[in-house]
């Protein structure tokens, strides 16, 4: 803590909350589907940061107070999902197509507005370029103070729209039924995303404030089926790598602060993608092989049950490991016994789905399941003795004689 | 209590609408998607207390005229009046059940979570959602059979029980009027009585339902009265004397099965070919 130093807390503070705003924010985004949306934001927003400073020194400014350069990017970014919104309202484009030409265009136009700053006066350009990618390095503690202030006011304005913003997202009809008007809540939602990414820009860079809106969002979910808790843990998720990142860019020198906040988000997202129970793909992976081990024991003992000879080497595996049959392929006692439940098993479940009246039953089968684990002793004992009574029925005509291939 | 009067009568005469204010009274309603009309003037006068089904063929404009009603979509012309009063002053009785298609399923939200959102306008935007609330929610998926679920992603409930869901988050509303869009479509036959239980036991609570239907076999078996619509009504009234083969030929032209017919209106003997007249799409 000695060396970081206050001025590294100060950013680290910005950051932090700059990152919250941006992954409770983000998350809504991702919800509503419209995370993309805020790539053309944000790079709608360099031809109005590169005005701004030109009209500030133009009336004889210094062109790099934060507040104003903040405003044009502000005003042009909306200017940029102005067109977007309108091309996919009134054309045939598609929200995907309006994005990219938006983004373009309009980061095309702010790159040639910055050259133009650069050849009038090469002594004055005032480092615009940094808003591409972030620098924390020579920020002013008023600045650090500004984005906090709006990093804070962005959440508080999330917090109040959390409910029509998850209403809009699920169910855009039935919102609108209870009074909401659609349009108008993703308009609130695009006032947030153009919010956080003009507070990102000095921290974060116009390039890659989508990432810190996105990473945070994505990795939240694999966490969890409620959209409140998603919305909060990319909060959190976003936080951390907001303040991380910029602790970690301040302690090595000439490390960018957008790309290093970023690339912590990253390895959030990473984590979450592994290790997150249910959703996870570890997780997916565990539960696949179990899946699969099951399937292969039952099969293996109905196939011992009806005398066969288990050909699969992985059932076989199987059912060596546990004692079942002998290295040689001769089958245990305890196979046999095992072998004797499956088979039983396997015949009152197919009883019961042979029956109407065993149907409520008989949907939850799925073939691994021993039904003792449904139904209580009393209900086994009926079950039994009705296929008792009935064994000689036509549903054991049928059947191919056990111990036949 | 003058309500209860007005429940007597399955269409209420003039001087009863004039005492106690119709659930929904449509006057004039035209709905277009460009410049094709979808909805044309269309009047509609929905009795109290009672299970009214919107019926027509495919493309009449049953769900638009709903929709439109609700203002989920815009309405070129025509008014709505809900209880006498305009839709925004009285949004909070009346519930919309939408058609299944309209959700998004792979959102992270619980069915509990789903009931709740019927809830959230009464909430505003800073209510805190109390244990109350959240047992009210309970009950109302325990009416309709789905307690068991409430900790399920919507997305992985079969179709009926989502349907049931959303019905569950209607009746959170604690409504007088309830909108339902193909209730009963791709739902299993547990999922439908499940439903119409529901919906009948709210009539006898004196609620208002409006369903737009399309099973024309299930109609007087569920329904008092219908609304039949070919983008303008064709015949509006309770079920005995709305619902004719007369009404339906001509809403539904010769799209229906004569076998149907022959079902619903057996004296009839055999329903004979609908005439051809001359139609400017034909």
């Amino acid at each position: 803590m000695m060396d970081l130093g206050y001025n590294t807390l100060l950013v680290a503070t910005g950051a932090g909350l700059l990152g919250i705003a941006a992954g409770v924010t983000g998350a809504f985004l991702y919800l509503r589907k419209r995370s993309l949306v805020s790539d053309a934001i944000s790079h709608a927003t360099l031809p109005g940061v590169a005005l701004a400073f030109i009209f500030m020194v133009a009336l004889g400014g210094e062109g790099r107070n934060l507040v104003g350069l903040l405003g044009g990017a502000a005003l042009s970014s909306l200017a940029g999902l102005a067109v977007v919104q309108w091309l996919t309202r009134r054309t045939r484009l598609g929200e995907d197509a309006a994005i990219g030409a938006v983004l373009s265009v309009f980061f095309g136009f702010g790159i040639v507005l910055l050259t133009v700053i650069q050849t009038l006066g090469a002594g004055r350009q005032a480092g615009l370029e940094t808003f591409l990618l972030g620098s924390t390095a020579g920020m002013l503690r008023a600045d650090a103070i500004v984005i906090a202030v709006g990093g804070a006011l962005t959440l508080l304005a999330c917090l109040l729209l959390r409910r029509p913003m998850t209403m809009v997202s699920f169910d855009a009809e039935y919102a609108a039924t209870q009074g909401l008007v659609p349009a108008r809540v993703d308009m609130g939602m695009m006032a947030l995303a153009l919010a956080v990414t003009t507070i990102g820009l000095k921290i974060v860079g116009l390039i890659l404030i989508v990432a810190l809106l996105i990473l945070p969002a994505v990795a939240a979910r694999f966490w969890t089926e409620r959209a409140e808790v998603v919305a909060l843990l990319a909060g959190v998720m976003g936080g951390l790598a907001g303040a991380s990142g910029a602790v970690l860019s301040a302690l090595a020198p000439d490390l960018p602060t957008g790309p290093i906040i970023v690339l912590v988000a990253a390895a959030l997202f990473t984590l979450s993608l592994v290790f997150a129970p249910e959703r996870g793909v570890l997780a997916g992976a565990i539960a696949y092989m179990r899946f699969r081990r099951q399937v292969h024991m039952r099969q293996g003992l109905l196939a011992l049950a009806h005398g066969h000879r288990v050909h699969e080497s992985y059932s076989r595996r199987l059912l060596g490991r546990a004692g079942l049959i002998r290295a040689d392929g001769v089958v245990t006692d305890q196979g046999r016994r095992l072998a004797a439940w499956a088979a039983r098993d396997e015949r009152r479940w197919s009883y019961l789905r042979s029956r109407p009246e065993g149907a409520a039953l008989a949907a939850r089968y799925d073939g691994l399941t021993p039904i003792e684990d449904l139904v209580t002793p009393d209900q086994l004992r009926a079950l039994d003795d009705a296929i008792a009574s009935d064994g000689a029925g036509p549903q054991a005509r049928g059947r191919v004689p056990e111990g036949r291939s | 209590m003058t309500q209860a009067a007005a429940m007597m009568s399955p269409l209420p005469s003039e001087q009863a609408s004039a005492a106690v204010p119709l659930p929904l009274k449509v006057r004039g309603m035209t709905v277009s998607y460009g410049a094709t009309p979808a909805v044309f003037s269309a009047d509609m006068d929905i009795a109290p207390g009672a299970m009214t089904a919107i019926i027509g063929p495919n493309g009449a404009g049953k769900s638009t005229l709903l929709k439109a009603t609700l203002g989920i979509i815009p309405r070129l012309s025509g008014q709505v009046e809900v209880f006498g009063q305009p839709l925004d002053r009285v949004r909070a009785r009346i519930a919309y059940v939408p058609q299944r298609a309209s959700v998004d399923w792979d959102f992270p939200t619980r069915a509990l979570d789903v009931v709740e959102m019927g809830l959230y306008r009464q909430l505003g935007l800073l209510g805190r959602l109390t244990r109350q609330h959240r047992s009210l929610a309970r009950d109302c998926l325990d009416r309709v059979g789905m307690a068991d679920f409430a900790g399920r992603q919507i997305g992985q409930l079969s179709g009926g029980q989502q349907q049931r869901v959303f019905l569950a988050r209607a009746l959170a509303q604690g409504a007088d009027l309830y909108m339902l869009d193909e209730p009963f479509a791709g739902v299993d036959a547990a999922t439908e009585k499940a439903i119409i239980d529901v919906l009948k036991s709210l009539k006898d609570e004196g609620r208002t339902i409006l369903a737009v239907h399309h099973d024309l076999s299930t109609v007087p078996d569920y329904f008092d009265n219908v609304f039949i619509i070919n983008r303008s009504p064709v015949a509006a009234g309770p079920v005995a004397t709305a619902f004719t083969e007369t009404a339906l030929q001509s809403a539904y032209g010769g799209r229906l099965a004569t076998g149907l017919l022959d079902q619903l209106f057996p004296s009839a003997g055999p329903a004979p070919m609908p005439q051809p007249f001359p139609t400017l799409d034909a």
